[in-house]
């Protein structure tokens, strides 16, 4: 279908126009499924047109006009992917809210975006929207999908999808003129009208409602499909929220662009097993769930029968050698690719089944930085995952790894059709035509990330290495300068730590000082694991801390890390000098970190003075300290303790250069 | 002995205990009982250990036979029932200890609840042939129907012995309602559970009231989601009743304050 993707550009640039083509050209396939009652019930394009022509005529028959607003909240269900459609084939727009945002949260977006009608999944979803009606005087109507529970709600203004969709179909067989009228009426929008509003999900300050076009979503989603090759043909598995602007770009647009079919999960529970019926052939995680699969496999790998773990363990490591070798086309020895076909054979092939990934095309990571390990290890399974790096205002795609340049460390190379620059203080800009058209109602805000001539402050600071990579390093208002002006970004040097088994949390000091310094926490269980095998004796948490071999081993990792940063070009100049091993756990009772485990950096640093200041004093070797804790049942008491200091060798640039080009 | 059973509006009686008494040997776990149970409401049994709750509830379904009164059922007078019986004149229940399959799946334990509504004879289910399959087919549906309504998709081929204490009720409580009761016990069904689990299957007991107009009678220690979710109480006391009304009723009655703060008998 590429030659369809390239051509109907102008023809059909909005999703009523697609819908009416797909429905013509793919008609008989499959365009949405569902598992309900344990079966996998499916719609074909043909269907999904018929029902949202109804449904349409139903909304509309409900008093829905032409510039309105839609919320929809829940999760993923056909009808809520069909209601984007019906209700933009009216000249209205749909809203999409997180669902799991309680009542409070919602009311703002509800307000702001002066939503006329609520589409939502289920009882739960009503409830919350009639709990706040009172501050929506532009609400007149909600409709529902699920009617469990809602048999005994007043129904003047709230509908049944099924009656929605009754209404719609006599008024049709009234009139049945009206479908004429209302695919004339396709006509009078084109891409560059808008198609959705998108609220940013706000964790700094307020949502904000980013206004997307048919272009910036279509354009968008048609670039997705040529760069990774995706047509008619392909399965995903709609689970990641609505409202979230990849689902919008992954389950809706590229869906409607390339016409291959969205499936929904039973219910959130559920995802695995129903992963693994449809086996997704484009398949979208932040990287969490590929941290619990992995886990689970090492898991159960451990309780396996010595013959398979045997087999397991020797074809991991063939894996290790050569997988991801093999995935990017490079030369790899024959009897090499012999046991990589066995280890397919006995473990790889039954491994990725069991994961639902059987026919995996491509597979995306993003929001996070995932672990180097992690990823090889799906990698080298022969599973395609790459990484990228979008946001809601660029219509998801800013950077893409293309294939045969895929590495844990960048988020890959500018997207089709997007330019990136980065300015002088490291942020991160860029310009496309997914880029959003404002902020809704928020003039201020769009002008602060959207300059005249159409770039956007991503917020992110980053930088460009040698092969064209794009590295995101860090919210942009957190990096910070060493002295000598070498950019400083605090998180990216202490998620290279963290990526360790043996450290938990790590924190890094050096804004506007010489260099920079580094607090470390051990993490308990895998260290003790470590000193179990290594015949270390310690009595306590702050005992094993201390102890001089757990200094070197973690001294060797903070040489790792300063070996990788050699290699980043200016954060060469950012390398580790001196660090220390915590002598107790940072912790949420003491503030230390945030309940989400986010270290409070300010809070940390003023804490633990004595020790920064050690950090920086060059002749201090061991600063004692005594801190204030809080214990499980709310007592305090007092922790007293001797802490080492080390100082480590950093690595030369050109050197370490070579070395990571090697890896 | 009247047979005939009836159909009973909704807030009329549709069990009636006369003058019960129960022993066992010298022990007399029920003395002199009488209360009913009206069709559509949520009837709550409290009262301190031992003192006769199950004993009560064994009773109604048939499972003891008490030596003295009479059990009115739909109309229909008794005083002795197989449970087999009760089973299918529209009495399921669940257990105090946990009482399913451990080794089957959670969708062939409710399965099981449909046994009394499949009319097909065992030869065809062996080889699972033509009437066989159809019947299976439409009781299938209606137990996904269950696995719906309580939320337990994600278990559906899970063997129950591996599934934590609160599901495995939950579990239960599908199997009794396959068998598309008239009248649900529910013995302590929310024991064990922590606060979470209790306000999920409050919710579930409810909705079921709710839903299929199902009557429930049930047993709990939890006084406050007695109180929530039940129309009336009535509590038991060394095998008597000692109070019986609204839950306002029975929170001020003297006796029931006496019975559970312990005063000397």
């Amino acid at each position: 279908m590429a030659a369809a993707g390239a051509t109907d550009k102008t023809e059909y640039d909005t999703f009523p126009k697609l819908l009416l083509r797909n429905a013509d050209i793919f008609g008989d396939r499959p365009a949405m499924r569902e598992k309900d009652l344990g079966i996998w019930q499916s719609w074909t394009w043909k269907e999904v047109h018929e029902i949202v022509k109804n449904y349409a005529h139903g909304l509309k028959k409900l008093g829905l006009k032409a510039g309105d607003k839609v919320a929809i909240v829940g999760d993923n269900r056909p009808r809520l992917y069909w209601t984007f459609a019906a209700v933009q084939s009216l000249g209205a727009t749909p809203v999409p809210n997180y669902q799991d945002s309680v009542a409070d949260e919602m009311v703002f977006v509800l307000k702001h975006a002066e939503v006329t009608f609520a589409i939502v999944e289920n009882q739960e979803q009503v409830d919350k929207v009639l709990s706040v009606a009172d501050q929506l005087p532009k609400l007149r109507k909600i409709v529902y999908d699920d009617d469990r529970g809602l048999q005994d709600y007043d129904p003047k203004d709230l509908h049944s999808f099924e009656r929605v969709i009754e209404i719609g179909r006599k008024e049709i067989e009234k009139n049945p003129k009206l479908v004429e009228r209302w695919e004339a009426g396709f006509d009078k929008y084109n891409g560059s009208d808008i198609a959705v509003f998108l609220y940013t999900s706000g964790t700094t300050g307020r949502p904000k409602g980013v206004v997307l076009s048919y272009d910036n979503i279509l354009i968008s989603a048609r670039n997705g499909n040529a760069f990774d090759g995706l047509d008619e043909m392909e399965e995903v598995l709609a689970y990641l929220p609505m409202a979230w602007v990849g689902d919008h770009i992954f389950s809706y647009g590229q869906s409607y662009t390339a016409g291959f079919c969205v499936s929904c999960p039973e219910s959130r529970e559920t995802i695995n097993e129903d992963r693994r019926e449809i086996g997704p052939t484009y398949f979208f995680a932040p990287p969490r769930p590929f941290e619990i699969m992995l886990t689970q496999i090492t898991v159960n790998m451990e309780d396996a029968s010595t013959v398979n773990r045997w087999l397991y363990n020797y074809f991991m490591d063939v894996a290790k050698k050569s997988g991801e070798k093999i995935l990017n086309g490079e030369p790899v020895p024959f009897m090499e690719r012999v046991k990589y076909w066995l280890g397919e054979l006995f473990v790889y092939g039954p491994l990725k089944n069991q994961m639902g990934f059987s026919r995996l095309k491509v597979g995306y990571t993003a929001g996070e930085a995932i672990g180097p390990e992690i990823f090889s290890f799906y990698r080298s399974l022969g599973l395609n995952l790459k990484q990228l790096y979008g946001q809601t205002e660029a219509g998801v795609y800013v950077t893409v790894q293309p294939d045969g340049e895929i590495r844990a460390d960048t988020v890959g190379k500018p997207a089709p059709d997007v330019e990136i620059k980065i300015d002088k203080s490291g942020e991160v800009l860029y310009r496309s035509p997914g880029v959003f058209l404002e902020y809704y109602k928020n003039k201020a805000a769009t002008r602060e990330a959207k300059t005249k001539d159409g770039w956007v402050h991503s917020g992110d600071a980053g930088f460009f290495d040698d092969t064209g990579h794009l590295h995101v390093i860090d919210r942009a208002k957190d990096v910070g300068k060493l002295k000598d002006g070498t950019l400083f970004p605090p998180k990216y040097i202490e998620n290279k730590l963290k990526f360790f088994p043996n450290i938990q949390e790590a924190v890094a000091f050096g804004d506007g000082r010489d260099f920079c310094a580094m607090f470390i926490n051990i993490d308990l269980t895998s260290v003790s694991n470590w000193a179990e095998k290594n015949n270390i004796i310690y009595g306590s948490y702050q005992e094993l801390a201390a102890h001089p071999e757990v200094y070197s081993m973690i001294e060797e990792h903070v040489r790792e890390v300063n070996l990788q940063l050699a290699g980043e070009g200016d954060l060469a100049g950012a390398q580790i000098k001196r660090f220390l091993v915590l002598h107790k756990e940072l912790d949420p009772d003491d503030g230390e970190i945030t309940r989400t485990a986010k270290v409070r950096r300010g809070f940390v640093g003023e804490r633990y003075k004595p020790l920064v200041d050690a950090l920086y004093d060059p002749k201090n070797y061991k600063q004692h300290i005594s801190t204030e804790v809080t214990f499980e049942d709310g007592r305090k008491g007092k922790l007293e303790a001797d802490v080492e200091i080390r100082d480590v060798q950093s690595v030369d640039v050109p050197e370490a250069h070579m070395q990571e080009a090697a890896e | 002995m009247n047979t005939a059973i009836a159909e009973i509006q909704p807030g009329k009686p549709i069990l009636a205990m006369d003058h019960i008494s129960l022993s066992f040997g010298g022990v007399k776990a029920i003395r002199d009982v009488s209360f009913d149970i009206r069709k559509g409401e949520i009837r709550a049994i409290i009262g301190p250990n031992g003192a006769g709750k199950t004993s009560l509830l064994n009773v109604i379904n048939g499972f003891y036979h008490p030596q003295e009164g009479i059990i009115n059922y739909k109309g229909a007078k008794r005083n002795d029932m197989k449970p087999y019986v009760a089973a299918s004149q529209g009495i399921a229940r669940t257990f105090q200890n946990v009482a399913l399959f451990a080794g089957m799946s959670t969708l062939d334990n409710i399965m099981s609840g449909r046994m009394l509504k499949m009319k097909v004879a065992l030869p065809w289910h062996i080889i699972r042939f033509g009437p066989a399959e159809r019947e299976e087919i439409e009781h299938r549906e209606f137990v996904e129907q269950i696995i719906d309504f309580l939320e337990i998709q994600a278990i559906r081929r899970t063997p129950v012995g591996r599934l934590p204490y609160g599901l495995q009720k939950r579990v239960e409580l599908g199997r009794a309602l396959a068998m598309e009761p008239e009248l649900l016990l529910l013995d302590e069904p929310m024991a064990g559970m922590n606060l979470e689990e209790k306000e999920d299957m409050s919710r579930f007991v409810l909705d079921v009231n709710d839903q299929f107009g199902t009557t429930i009678a049930l047993i709990e220690h939890d006084m406050g989601v007695v109180m929530d979710i039940s129309d009336r109480v009535i509590v038991l006391d060394y095998g008597q009743k000692i109070a019986d009304g609204t839950p306002d009723e029975v929170k001020n009655n003297q006796n029931v304050i006496d019975a559970y703060l312990g005063v000397a008998h």
